[in-house]
């Protein structure tokens, strides 16, 4: 992964803007944004970021690859997409925000201990396993991420919403040995082993040439 | 019956803002005989609704006054009020013009005395306010108006007012019985000064126009501003009357924004920081003037006038297109956004937000009762397909009255070359 990072440092060494048009999702529009600030100011989770869209589409285009793929701002974003209907530029906000998470992810810099991102992956690998996901297996994964003690406590504090789940068969404590999986488990992941291959190569692609734009 | 007498070499003008009333003048002036067709009962458009012009900061009466004398006394000139063109047939040099007038139920006896106002009670909003006041149902539209003649309003006809309106005036100027009638001339060449209306501000959701009575649009504040106005030209707010001493202006209030309108609008930065100069003028010290702006567009020229309205203490400027106005237990507006110099997050409380709604035109794009090419704004756009079709002013652009009427005389000058063809003189 540190290689790659490095070798994309080296290949867009003049500009970030260029790096991200051509590898990151809807990166292209991030030239439009004419910093007006709207998107900024429309975000609920807004107060609670590093760095506002409008700051961090300013940041890529000064150049600041470094603190921009490091940051927590597009970990943050919740798909409310409240900056997308209003930004006068129709610019797909909340894409490019998930598309820089992605593109720092494969570079290895996600920030470390960082919940989205951790959530995102307990999500992922859980999903995995058995082509559904085991809600009781990664909400109880979720309480320890930070420790066996933190973990019991929100174990306690959660216990009545999951004896409440059980009573009205929303789930079962059975789920957590094994637990349950969809019909033909060994086609969907030959589906997803094909997903993943076809990624790589749309990512390799990206890499090469800037996506012509719309 | 009214009687037009048209040849293909008379010039039909229709909309008699400060731009059609330029182009017929300039055209009659010339010794060409000219109809003017305006939809409202009076001349002007919407510069009577100004309370002062930039960037001279002079009252629009006096360039109307002069005008309007100018129509009194051209005899090239046709006026009709109250009416509109449905329909035009032909080529250039050689047009039909179909006009449908409404009735104003007053004829040429009225003096302007007003006593058939006294006699009747119903009321109806405003229109010349905006809706922020209420006049009667027979009424003068303003106080210029010209011609300065009495309206009975449509919505009384038929009701013991209107009889009563009748039976008050002394000089017989009340005719109930007046109908709509529809007319047809020839024309050779013809102007098209229609003019822009304000983008509708409720449809900018966030700012909450349709939703707080503190949150009002720049034409509404040139009406508020006016001593002739709604509030006696008292700069208060239009929920408790309260005066409006800390006022946020919000710049490209549905301009250059892909959700409303593309093009950038051009007045309303000017016009902002003019309506800064009401606020500054009427609390001096202890008024608290912010402008939230994109990118302050004081085009050529105006920037002196930019530079002579930032020098005033009281007047900010914060860069930042405000997210959207809220309001609190009071009725203050409060305007919600981040900063661009630094970032910053802020929710300011205010007692007015003033939003600088873009300009559109007045006739969408697909109203015109002749084949015309517009831009993707709806604009006219010089296109040779219009033929012997001139716009003027602001039916061409977001203009400014100077611009404006610079515009309309070479409209004039445009039309009068096609009728000049038509009698076989010039090019
Ligand atoms: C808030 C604000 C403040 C402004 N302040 C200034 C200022 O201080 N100084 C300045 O230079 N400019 C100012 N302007 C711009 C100014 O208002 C315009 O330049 C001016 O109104 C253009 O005149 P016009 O005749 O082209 O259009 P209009 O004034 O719109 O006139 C068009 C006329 O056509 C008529 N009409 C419309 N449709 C029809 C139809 N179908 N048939 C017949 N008649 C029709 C209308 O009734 C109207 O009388 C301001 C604009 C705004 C929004
Ligand atoms: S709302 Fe759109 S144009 Fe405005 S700062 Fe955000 S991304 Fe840029
Ligand atoms: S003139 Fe100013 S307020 Fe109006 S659209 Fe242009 S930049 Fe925005």
């Amino acid at each position: 992964m540190g290689d790659l990072n490095q070798a994309m440092i080296e290949k867009y060494r003049t500009s970030f803007l260029k790096e991200v048009e051509a590898n990151v999702e809807e990166g292209e529009w991030v030239k439009m944004c004419m910093q007006c600030g709207v998107c900024s100011g429309s975000c609920p989770l807004g107060k609670f970021w590093n760095h506002p869209p409008q700051e961090i589409f300013m940041m890529i285009r000064a150049g600041k690859r470094e603190e921009v793929l490091t940051s927590d701002a597009m970990w943050m974003c919740t798909s409310c997409y409240n900056c997308v209907v209003r930004c006068p530029r129709e610019v797909p906000i909340t894409h490019i925000m998930h598309g820089l998470a992605h593109y720092a992810k494969r570079l290895g810099l996600t920030p470390k201990n960082q919940p989205t991102a951790e959530f995102a992956q307990r999500f992922w690998n859980n999903l995995l396993k058995k082509g559904r996901v085991n809600e009781l297996k990664l909400g109880v994964s979720l309480y320890f991420m930070n420790g066996i003690g933190p973990g019991v406590k929100t174990a306690i504090k959660m216990a009545p919403v999951g004896i409440g789940m059980q009573r009205t068969q929303r789930m079962s404590a059975m789920e957590l040995f094994g637990g349950h999986a969809i019909k033909d488990l060994k086609g969907f992941h030959a589906i997803m082993q094909k997903a993943q291959e076809l990624e790589a190569l749309r990512i390799a692609q990206y890499s090469v040439a800037p996506r012509p734009t719309a | 019956m009214t009687e037009i007498v048209a040849t293909n070499e008379t010039i039909l003008v229709v909309g008699g803002g400060i731009s059609g009333m330029t182009a017929a003048l300039e055209a009659a002036e010339t010794g060409k005989q000219v109809v003017l067709v305006e939809k409202r009962p009076y001349l002007g458009g919407r510069t009577t609704q100004l309370y002062k012009y930039f960037p001279k900061l002079c009252f629009p009466t006096c360039g109307l006054e002069i005008n309007q004398r100018r129509a009194r006394m051209n005899p090239n000139l046709t006026l009709l009020t109250l009416a509109e063109v449905t329909r035009i047939d032909g080529t250039p040099g050689n047009y039909q013009a179909t006009v449908r007038l409404h009735p104003r139920y007053v004829n040429e006896n009225c003096t302007a005395c007003g006593d058939c106002a006294t006699v009747v009670n119903t009321e109806f909003a405003d229109e010349f306010n905006y809706g922020l006041s209420q006049r009667k149902g027979a009424y003068l539209p303003y106080r210029m108006a010209q011609p300065q003649r009495y309206v009975i309003d449509p919505r009384i006809i038929g009701t013991p007012e209107a009889e009563q309106a009748k039976a008050a005036c002394q000089y017989n100027a009340i005719d109930l019985d007046m109908t709509p009638q529809e007319i047809t001339f020839p024309c050779g060449a013809i102007v098209w000064a229609t003019g822009w209306q304000p983008y509708d501000a409720a449809k900018i959701q966030p700012y909450g126009y349709d939703r707080i009575a503190n949150v009002v649009t720049s034409v509404e504040f040139e009406r508020m501003a006016d001593p002739n106005g709604p509030f006696g030209g008292q700069l208060v707010r239009p929920s408790d009357g309260k005066p409006a001493k800390k006022v946020a202006f919000i710049q490209c209030a549905g301009s250059r924004d892909r959700n409303h309108l593309l093009h950038c609008s051009r007045i309303c930065c000017m016009a902002s920081l003019k309506q800064a100069t009401y606020v500054a003028d009427a609390y001096q010290d202890a008024a608290d003037i912010r402008i939230f702006y994109i990118d302050i567009r004081a085009i050529d020229r105006f920037e002196d006038f930019y530079n002579k309205v930032s020098a005033i203490p009281q007047v900010k400027f914060i860069k930042s297109k405000p997210a959207s106005v809220t309001v609190d237990k009071d009725g203050n507006p409060i305007v919600n956004g981040v900063d661009t110099e630094g970032y910053h997050r802020y929710a300011e409380p205010f007692d007015l937000v003033v939003l600088a709604v873009g300009m559109e035109p007045a006739v969408p794009k697909d109203a015109f009762p002749v084949p015309i090419v517009v831009n993707r704004a709806g604009f006219i756009e010089a296109a040779p397909e219009n033929g012997g079709v001139f716009a003027a002013g602001g039916a061409s652009d977001a203009l400014d009255v100077n611009r404006a009427v610079q515009h309309a005389t070479g409209a004039a000058l445009r039309a009068v070359q096609v009728v000049n063809r038509v009698r076989g003189v010039g090019v």
